[in-house]
């Protein structure tokens, strides 16, 4: 008998949620994940046509796109290096197709979903509440619509992404999720109290 | 808090970057053929200059990539960093 799936923050929901209107705070768990290391230009072009998404070509950005397996979002990690982020489910037939698209490039396609699970913030404070625990300049000048870092939030290391004016996703490991978890939680007290 | 310029990433925390030691030590064409002095040379004896130098450096909570960058030892200035692989970029000392 297979366990039931039980996600890093299951025990968060209700705490993350008081949270608003400072902040909405919400787990999306169990995304796929794929790690691909490629640097061939024609390997990197087939596995996005597969997808249905351009790879990022500048450092820390993200693209995201549509395609076989609905939504998709390729993330820059580093000049050979991509997390290829889609719906629950699909790490499977992801990595098949990923693989095909490499061919006999030199490259990896790696399944770790179970890595790190995903944190969406929304809110005007959203920026600010970040700010207290990350060095990385959140102005949106400085970091607008379609920015992908990685960087320490209050020294865990995580992967940011800005998706929106106000809205960011975080990804962060597994075992460290409830640690940011409640360093978010204390890091909107002071909003809340003007909310 | 200083501020590292990642060659890809851009100017980042020094709390996210891990020390490698002095750049360009080149791996010996033919180890065994080293004498003992020869090898503790290569293993433990490095560079110490007052003024600038060459060393390895690792984004290691970004992109997670070697590269190297030159900084004077007296002041703690970066005054270039550049990918692995490139020349050492020459600098006004
Ligand atoms: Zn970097």
């Amino acid at each position: 008998m297979t366990a039931d799936l039980t996600s890093p923050l299951a025990g968060w929901t209700d705490r993350l949620a008081a949270l608003a209107p400072a902040l909405t705070v919400s787990e999306v768990p169990f995304r796929s994940q794929l790690t691909v290391r490629v640097s061939d230009p024609g390997a990197v072009a087939a596995m996005g046509s597969a997808l249905g998404v351009v790879f990022p070509s500048v450092p820390c950005t993200f693209t995201a796109g549509e395609g076989e397996f609905g939504a998709v979002e390729v993330l820059w990690l580093g000049p050979d290096e991509f997390l290829v982020v889609a719906a629950p489910g699909l790490q499977v037939p992801i990595e098949e197709v990923l693989r095909g698209a490499l061919g006999d490039f030199r490259g990896s396609v790696v399944d770790t979903s179970a890595q790190r699970t995903t944190l969406a913030l929304e809110g005007p404070h959203v920026r600010d509440v970040l700010a207290h625990g990350c060095s990385v300049d959140l102005h949106p000048a400085a970091a607008p619509v379609g920015v992908c870092v990685q960087t320490l939030l209050a020294r865990t290391g995580i992967v940011l992404l800005v998706t929106g004016e106000d809205r960011v996703m975080l990804l962060v490991r597994s075992s460290f999720a409830e640690y940011l978890a409640a360093w978010l939680s204390d890091a909107c007290a002071e909003y809340r109290a003007v909310a | 808090m200083q501020l590292i310029p990642c060659p890809w990433c851009g100017p980042r925390e020094e709390a996210e970057f891990h020390y490698g030691g002095q750049a360009h030590v080149a791996y010996p064409e033919d180890p065994s053929a080293l004498t003992d002095e020869e090898w503790a040379q290569y293993v433990f004896f490095r560079d110490n200059p007052s003024g600038p130098f060459a060393e390895r450096w690792s984004h290691s909570a970004g992109c997670r990539r070697w590269f190297n960058a030159v900084r004077d030892t007296r002041s703690h200035d970066l005054l270039a960093v550049y990918r692995a692989g490139e020349p050492m970029p020459e600098v006004a000392s």
